[in-house]
Parts: C-alpha cells; structure tokens; sequence
C-alpha cells in the first residue's frame, strides 16, 4: 500500500477579486522507501504541494477539496493538535534555508532533545544520546561536543545536516525536503544530497524531494513529477521523464537545461513565461507556449494520460483520439 | 610580486592583438575589525579580510572569460574592481591600452565608464521600482550626456528593448508589470545603454529559472555576436558556463587557481579544485553512478590555512603543500596555481 496519497488535492487562496485556485486537481502516491521528486519553475506549486502536505498552509490558503491519505488515513482534514502530533512523529520537513529553520537562542542539543522527548516515550539522558548519534549519522564530527553549541556555530553544510537530524528524530515515515540544497554551494550540495538519500534509505524513509534543479533529482530521484501551473504536466520514472519525456513542457524543459557533458551553440528556449494564477488560459494551461498545439488544447483541459512508462496531461497522449506523439 | 612577473614573461599567443581587458595582480583587501573602542577594550588586533589576492588574466576583444568558484571565494569582488565599483589594494586594471582606476579619478572617467558596464544578479533588486521602464533605460543615456532631446531618447530605448526581445510599448510600464526574465532584459537594456564594449555580468541568470534562463543567455549570445561585446561572466554553474564562456578561471579563496580555454578545462582539469568542482555537480543524464566524494569546506577566508589555500581538503597535498603558496604558473598552455601539477605529480 502507497504510504502517502494525493487524491484530487485543490488548494485555494479566497481574495478580494476573486479565488486563486493554486493547486487543481493534483493526485499522486508515494510508496515506502521512494523518493519521489517534484520540479517545476517558481510558481508551479511545488513548495504549495509540500505545505499541504504537512499541513502548514498559510491562511488563507486552505484544502478546498480532494484527500491526503497518509498510511490510510486521512490528515487533510484533522484538528490543529492531531495535525500537530503527526508532524514530526510521522512527517519530517527539511526547509531550503537551514538559518531560519533552526532556534538561533537554543543549542542544537536542545532543540533535538525537545524534538524527539516531543514524540517519543524516553528520558532526557537517552534523548541526548540519540541526538549524538543522529548527529553522527549525519557526518557532523565531533557530535558530542557539538551538540552544545549554537546554530550561527556552524557553517552553512553543516547547519543543513543538523536540520536533517532534526527531521529524522523523531523516525517519521515520510519526509518532505523542501529546496534542501538550494541555498547552499555545488560541494556541499553534493555531500547534503549522498546524506539525505543514504539516511533515509537506511531507515526505510520516503522522501518527496521539491527542487527546480533536474541534476539533482537524476541522481537523487526513483520517480519524479513535473508541475505547471498548479497541475502535474507529467509523472513517472525519472530516467523516462529526463530521457524520454512526453510532454512538450517537460521536453522544452529538459533541453533548456545547460548540460554540462554537451556543448551547444544555442539552447533551446521556451518563450513566454508561466502564466499567473489569475489568468490560466482555457484547455492546457501550456498551449500558449507549446510548440504541438492544437485545436483541442484550446478548449479541454487534458487529465494526466499513460503515455509510455510515464503519464502525461497532454492530449497527444489520448489514445481514443487517435493521436500520437 | 613573482607571480607577476613569471605571467608577464611567458609567452603570450601568438599574433594576437592586445587584449582589450587586462587584470594584473588585483588584489582587494577588507578591514573588518571591531570598532576602535572595543578594540582597545577588548585588545583585540586589526583584522583584514583579503577577499581578492592578486588575480591576473586577459579578456581579448569579443570573447567571454567566466570566473567561477563557491561563494566567497572573490568573485564578485572582482567583478566590482573591474567596473570601479571598489578601488583596488594593489595591482590594477589595463582597459584598452589605459590604466583604467587611474582614468576614473580624472574628468575623464566618465567616458571610460560609459564603456565599461555591469548586469547584477537580483533583477528584482536592481531596478528602481518607482521608475517606469523608460526611465530605467534612459538614465545612463541622460547621464552620460549621449542623448538629451525628448524625441531622440525615446526612440533609442525603444531600440534598445527590441534589440532585448521586449516592445517599445512597454515604456511607460514599471518594473513589478514583468516576469524575473524580462526585468533581467531590462537590465541588459539598460547596461547596452551607452554601447559599452565591455559588460560585467554577476550571475546573471541564478536568480531565474531554466527556461528563462535559457531565454536570457541565448539573448547575451546574441547580442555579443551582433555587436562584438566583450563579457566577464561571473557563475557558481559550471554548464551555463560551459554555454557561454571562451576562457574559464576557477577561483579559491580569492586567488586564481586555474585559467584555461573553455575545452581544455572541461575535458582536461589540471587543478584538484577544478576537478572536485566538476565532480560535485549533479549530472543529468548519466543517472544512478555515485558521484565522486567531495570532503570539507571553504575555509573561513578571515584565517585562510598556510600554503596553498585548497590543502586541507585536496587529495594530493603533501608537506609542500602546506607550507609553500604555489605560483599561477604557465603549464602545457594553462595557467593553473598547484605544485602536484607543477611536479608531475597529477
């Protein structure tokens, strides 16, 4: 059985003018022990994704319909106290900027003993021995003396690993990483990176990893999503969905992407930009910039379609029409 | 000072003309130290932070050097020694035959400044948001005296958007009306303003995102071709330079460790920090090998270790290596600062 499932999520944002509605008819699952990567530019609604996940939405964003199931339950619609217990106890969340996700006023030894008495029936003395060995685990030398010190006492890489120790202490089945390496420099990029596959797949942790960067979520990633303006453009194993995309957005994507191993004189480029979130054209939220478009794309908005090993919300793929990409 | 001289006496190539942006030995030095009072109170020393420490390279007429390193390594304090943001501790900067922070101080570096011109990371930041578009571009036109009449301006910046991709219609918009992308085209406008021959961008493209991005480089690639601009192009991503550069300089706290033709550097690293460097980045599609294990960090530039700068962290130092600082040194065609490459070693 999947461990997290995404049914027919809606987020929305009531306004003066009007409701925003972000995300729209986002369904998905996670299974135990998968990363599952999500990408999308700025504004798609990956962070938006991971929020409702963990139930932090900021009002007045709010579930406006479809489910979150986590190990069959629902937890989309539980009180602020339950929500409260299953954060941290069940889900981890890993944020981009390492600074602000940690108490700057309390030694990192407290806030992992905090963190894991919170969830967990032990002693403070066997708190602080397993914050010392989180801390081990997550390469930070020395961890019995570092664990009295403070957060501006480490540099960036390092301040990374500690929120990553914070987001496994309390042994959560699910972690959301939300940008973890963003923030940080390509070398330790690399180390976070190792860190956070290896951590979790030693302990049997799923992992919903949302970046913008695909080099990351090849190397990271066992299935990856794609997201457009608060739709999934295309889901599937990552090496289909970078190697053989099926969706037009996704494959502007991928070449628009520098690679490092292939010069070109020109890159292929995407013109125009995601449309905002008050003016989402009629049909596929893409057909103004797809290069395939036609008269379909226009007025019906497609569903997400098997196409191949993925699936792809793209009515090339609808295989009653007839058509095929 | 050898450092200098040994770059000067090696042979330059061959049948070229003098390039037209010449750093030598620049060197930029910080004091950070507490104020007077709690030095004094505290008996706590000067402290100086070298952020750039004597860095040398040529850029010839029309071609891209990109300079990449991790933050804090100097890059874009060069990047504002080179327009005149900041004067510099030592060394200087030949800009067409002149030395160019001796012209700024004279009436006329004004005119010197018009040819040099600088594009920032933060397209969101750099524009006045309470200026419109039209404003924006034609501020440098205004500035430097090259336009006065109403009519005339007008007509250049539209020509300047167009050349950028954008309208002359959106003149009188401002600057939160656009997308990351084109606020960056505005920029890009604006720095063409005045026709400058040499434009420094500092990371021009990090703050968007790949799409965008692309839309963006593939402009700067455009523009260069059309009008011969000459590009330092400042980036901690080492495929968008790959993309656009000609000659790449890998910067370590705030030293040059190597400076190599774009291919020779990709397909043939010399340095060890050049080679971690492109090891650590994750590629897109050789998915599944495990990346080579990159250790450590960037040490604090404040206490920079003895030696060469790169020891504690590189696979190759031996005691040499701590105690010697290695020269930039001309080797098979490269210039690369390490003594394992120097000896043969690597």
């Amino acid at each position: 059985m999947s461990l997290l499932q995404i049914k027919n999520l809606v987020v929305e944002f009531p306004g003066r003018r009007g409701t925003l509605r972000a995300l729209d008819d986002i369904s998905f699952d996670i299974a135990p022990g998968e990363i599952l990567g999500v990408v999308g530019e700025s504004g798609a609604g990956k962070s938006l994704t991971g929020a409702a996940i963990i139930g932090l939405l900021e009002p007045p964003g709010r579930v406006a319909g479809g489910q979150i199931l986590l190990e069959g339950e629902r937890i989309d619609n539980l009180p602020y106290a339950r929500m409260r217990h299953i954060r941290g106890r069940k889900i981890g969340a890993i944020f981009q900027d390492p600074l602000t996700s940690l108490n700057p006023l309390y030694t990192i030894g407290r806030q992992l003993v905090e963190t894991i008495q919170a969830h967990l029936p032990v002693t403070a003395q066997e708190a602080r021995r397993r914050a010392i060995d989180l801390l081990n685990d997550t390469g930070i030398p020395a961890a019995a003396q570092r664990i009295d010190h403070y957060p501006h006492q480490f540099s960036g890489g390092m301040r990374q690993r500690v929120v990553i120790a914070l987001a496994l202490a309390a042994e959560p089945r699910l972690i959301v990483a939300d940008e973890p390496t963003t923030a940080l420099d390509v070398s330790i990029q690399a180390q976070i990176i190792t860190l956070l596959k290896t951590v979790c797949k030693d302990r049997g942790a799923a992992v919903m990893l949302i970046t913008h960067d695909m080099g990351v979520i090849a190397e990271t990633c066992d299935r990856v999503a794609v997201m457009y303006a608060g739709r999934i453009a295309e889901i599937g194993p990552v090496h289909q969905v970078i190697n053989h995309p099926s969706h037009p957005y996704t494959a502007g994507l991928m070449a628009a992407i520098p690679d490092i191993a292939v010069e070109r004189e020109r890159l292929y480029q995407i013109d125009g930009a995601m449309p905002r979130l008050n003016a989402v054209p009629q049909g596929c939220a893409f057909n103004p910039r797809c290069p395939k478009v036609f008269d379909r794309c226009r007025q019906e908005r497609p569903d997400l379609l098997p196409a191949g090993a993925t699936r792809a919300a793209c009515w090339l793929h609808d295989a009653r029409a007839g058509v095929s990409a | 000072m050898s450092e200098v001289r040994k770059s000067e006496d090696a042979p330059n190539a061959t049948g070229m003309k003098a390039p037209l942006v010449q750093a030598h030995d620049l060197a930029k030095t910080f004091d950070v130290s507490l104020p007077w009072l709690n030095r004094v109170l505290e008996r706590k020393p000067r402290q100086l932070l070298k952020a750039v420490d004597g860095v040398s390279f040529e850029i010839e007429k029309g071609k891209t050097l990109a300079l990449v390193g991790e933050s804090g390594c100097g890059k874009s304090t060069v990047a504002r020694l080179l327009v005149g943001l900041y004067e510099p501790t030592r060394g200087g900067l030949t800009f067409d035959g002149q030395d160019a922070h001796a012209v700024f101080k004279t009436p006329a570096g004004q005119q010197l400044r018009s040819r040099i011109q600088m594009i920032f990371q933060d397209p969101y930041a750099s524009l006045n948001p309470r200026w419109t578009v039209e404003d924006i571009i034609a501020e440098p036109l205004r500035e430097h005296g090259i336009l006065r009449d109403g009519a005339a301006l007008k007509e250049r910046v539209g020509e300047l958007l167009k050349s950028v991709g954008l309208s002359p219609l959106d003149m009188p918009k401002y600057p939160h009306q656009f997308s990351g992308g084109q606020r960056q085209r505005i920029s890009i406008a604006r720095a063409l303003a005045t026709e400058p021959e040499f434009l420094v961008c500092d990371e021009p493209t990090s703050a968007l995102d790949v799409s965008v991005q692309a839309q963006v480089l593939n402009i700067m690639k455009d523009l260069q071709r059309k009008q011969g601009l000459t590009y330092l192009f400042i980036s901690h991503n080492l495929a968008v330079v790959r993309h656009v550069s000609d000659q790449v300089g890998v910067m370590y706290l705030g030293r040059l460790v190597e400076l190599a033709d774009k291919h020779t550097l990709f397909d043939t690293p010399r340095h060890p920090y050049t080679r971690m460097l492109l090891d650590a980045i994750p590629k897109m599609h050789d998915t599944g090998r495990a990346r080579t294990p990159v250790s450590g960090e960037v040490p604090n530039p404040l206490n920079p270790p003895g030696g060469c700068t790169f020891h504690p962290r590189c696979p190759h130092a031996n005691a040499r290596c701590k105690s010697e600082r290695p020269e930039f040194l001309h080797l098979g065609g490269v210039r690369v600062a390490c003594h394992a490459v120097e000896e043969g070693r690597i």
